[in-house]
C-alpha cells in the first residue's frame, strides 16, 4: 500500500470525525434553540451572537466539573462504558459514502473511507454494539436506576433492531446489494427509494428512534422514572461522553436513512449540475445536499422529540413486537412479490 | 342520579378505531401544531436589556421619600419596621442638630435604615403604616447580588436623590 493512499484515508478520517463531532456539539446547541423555537420561547443567547458560543461554554463547564467515581462501582467498566459509547457511536461513519469521487489537486479522491462490500451489515453491528456502553455504564454503577435503564435500554434496542433489520430486507431484495455505496448511485437523480420502499422507510425511521434512544421512545433516560437513566452516577467529561455519543449516534442515524432511503448525495437535476461545473465542484456540491439531507433529519429528531410524549413500556414493546415487526414482513413479502412479478414479465 | 346543573357528561370509551390505533395521522396532526409555533412571536422578554412593563400599582424597591424643600420625611417612629410581616427593617433613631434643620424634617430622624431585601417579601404594609409618607415602594426590581452583605440596603441606596441632583 502506497503512504499516499494512507495519508489520503487518514485525512478522511480525521476530517469525518472533526464533522461529526462539530455536529454533535452543534446539535445540542440546536436541540435547545429547536426546542424553544417550538414553544414560543428563545433559547440559549447569551453565549456569543444569538448563543452560537454554547456549545464550546457546555464542553467548558463539562471538563472543569468535578470527577466523581462511586466507590462501590465496578471503576474499570464505569470508565470503559461512555468510552465505549462514544466509539461506537462514532465508526459508524466509516462507510458512508460522502459524496462521488472529487478532483483535488489533479488527484481523484474517494470521499468515502472504505466501500466494503456488507456496509449495512456493518451499520448493523456497530448500531447494535453501541448499547454495549449504556448496558456497562448502567451496570458498572452499581445503581439500581441505573440498572434498570441498562435493561431497558438493551431489551428496546434488541427489540426494535429486529423491525430495523427486517425493513432493511426489503430494500435489499430491491437493490441486490449490501454495498452501501452502491445502493447509493443505483439512486441516481431522484430516483430515490423511498418512492419504492415508503412503508420500509417508515418502519426504518421508526426503529432508528428506538435505536438512538430518541423521543418517544427515550425510556432508557426518562427522569421521571429513572432520574438520569444509565448515566446517573455520571458526571463531569464522562456524562459528556454519554450526551455526545447519543448526538453522534443520531448523526449517523440521520445520514444512513438519508443513504439508504433519500438517495444521499443525489438530487435531481445532477446531471446538469456535473457537465457545468466540473469534477471538482459538481460532486462537494452533492455533499453539501446531502448534509443538508442530514441536518434535515436530525431537525426532524428534534421535532419529533419535542411533539410526541414518551411511550409506556408496554406500549412500546406491543408497537415494536405486534406493531412494525408483522408490518415489516408483510412488506418483505410485498417487494418479493411484486419483484417476482416484474421479472416474470 | 339527575345532574342538577345540567353540566354532566357521560364519557364514552369506545374502543380505538384503526386510525386512531395507527397513531400516524394524530402524530402527523401533533407536528403541524408544533411546527407552527416555530413561526410564532417568543413570549420571552429579555430581561436585563428590555423591561416589561409594570403595572401602576406595581411595588419594587424601596424610596425614603423627602419632602417639597428637600427634607427627608422619615422620622424614624419604628411603625415600618413594626408592621414588617417579615421583620426586614431596621433603624436606629437620633435627635436633629439646630445646623441640620435643612435636612431632616422632624426633630427625631433615622441616623441608619437598613431594609434587608432577602428578608422584604413586597407587602406594602411599611407603605401603609408610614404616618409621614415617608417610604414607598415605587423602585425597579431589586437586582440580584452575590453576598447576602449586599442585599442589605441601608440609607445610601434608599433615600431619594436631593431635590437639586433631581433637576
Amino acid at each position: 500500500m502506497d503512504t499516499g493512499f494512507i495519508i489520503e484515508k487518514f485525512i478522511l478520517v480525521v476530517v469525518i470525525f472533526a464533522i461529526s463531532l462539530v455536529i454533535a456539539m452543534y446539535s445540542t446547541y440546536a436541540e435547545r434553540k429547536v426546542a424553544a423555537f417550538l414553544q414560543d420561547r428563545l433559547g440559549p443567547d447569551r453565549a456569543g451572537p444569538f448563543g452560537i458560543l454554547q456549545p464550546l461554554a457546555d464542553g467548558v463547564k463539562m471538563f472543569m466539573k468535578e470527577e466523581i467515581i462511586p466507590t462501590t462501582s465496578n471503576r474499570w467498566l464505569f470508565i470503559v462504558g461512555p468510552g465505549l459509547a462514544l466509539l461506537c457511536a462514532c465508526i459508524g461513519t466509516a462507510v458512508i459514502p460522502w459524496g462521488t469521487p472529487v478532483l483535488i489537486a489533479g488527484k481523484t479522491v474517494s470521499l468515502q473511507v472504505t466501500d466494503i462490500n456488507v456496509g449495512v451489515l456493518y451499520i448493523f453491528g456497530v448500531v447494535s454494539l453501541g448499547v454495549y456502553g449504556v448496558m456497562i455504564g448502567g451496570w458498572a454503577s452499581n445503581n439500581k436506576y441505573s440498572l434498570l435503564s441498562a435493561i431497558r435500554a438493551a431489551s428496546q434496542n434488541i427489540s426494535y433492531e429486529i423491525a430495523m433489520g427486517l425493513s432493511i430486507i426489503a430494500l435489499l431484495l430491491m437493490t441486490n446489494t449490501l454495498s452501501l455505496k452502491e445502493i447509493v448511485a443505483q439512486q441516481h437523480g431522484f430516483n430515490w427509494n423511498v418512492w419504492y420502499q415508503p412503508l420500509g422507510f417508515l418502519i426504518f425511521m421508526v426503529c432508528s428512534f428506538a435505536e438512538t434512544n430518541r423521543a418517544p421512545f427515550d425510556l432508557p433516560e426518562c427522569e421521571t422514572e429513572l432520574i438520569g437513566g444509565y448515566h446517573t452516577e455520571y458526571s463531569s467529561m464522562k456524562l459528556g461522553f454519554y450526551l455526545f455519543a447519543e448526538y453522534i449516534n443520531m448523526f449517523v442515524s440521520s445520514a444512513v436513512m438519508a443513504t439508504l432511503y433519500f438517495g444521499g448525495y443525489n438530487y435531481p437535476g445532477m446531471d446538469w449540475i456535473a457537465a457545468h461545473w466540473g469534477p471538482t465542484w459538481a460532486p462537494l456540491f452533492g455533499t453539501a445536499i446531502f448534509f443538508g439531507k442530514i441536518v434535515f433529519f436530525i431537525f426532524f429528531f428534534m421535532w419529533v422529540r419535542w411533539t410526541i410524549p414518551r411511550f409506556r413500556y408496554d406500549q412500546l414493546m406491543n408497537l415494536g413486537w405486534k406493531g412494525l415487526i408483522p408490518l415489516a414482513i408483510a412488506n418483505i413479502i410485498i417487494t418479493g412479490v411484486v419483484i417476482a412479478i416484474i421479472e416474470k414479465f | 342520579m339527575e345532574s342538577l346543573s345540567n353540566k354532566k357528561k357521560v364519557l364514552e370509551q369506545k374502543p380505538l378505531s384503526f386510525m386512531e390505533r395507527m397513531y400516524l395521522p394524530a402524530i402527523v396532526k401533533g407536528m403541524g401544531i408544533t411546527i407552527s409555533h416555530l413561526f410564532k412571536k417568543e413570549a420571552t422578554v429579555r430581561y436585563p436589556e428590555v423591561e416589561r412593563e409594570f403595572s401602576t400599582n406595581f411595588r419594587g424597591m424601596h424610596s425614603l421619600k423627602r419632602d417639597e424643600n428637600g427634607k427627608e420625611r422619615c422620622t424614624a417612629c419604628g411603625l415600618c419596621a413594626l408592621s414588617c410581616p417579615a421583620e426586614a427593617i431596621t433603624m436606629i433613631a437620633a435627635e436633629r442638630k439646630p445646623e441640620e434643620k435643612h435636612l431632616y424634617r422632624e426633630e427625631k430622624y433615622a441616623a441608619t435604615y437598613e431594609i434587608n431585601m432577602l428578608r422584604c417579601i413586597f407587602c406594602g404594609l411599611c407603605e401603609e403604616a408610614c404616618p409621614k409618607e415617608a417610604i414607598y415602594l415605587d423602585g425597579p426590581i431589586v437586582p440580584a447580588d452575590y453576598l447576602r452583605k449586599d442585599f442589605i440596603y441601608g440609607k445610601d441606596k434608599l433615600v431619594e436623590a436631593p431635590l437639586e441632583m433631581k433637576k
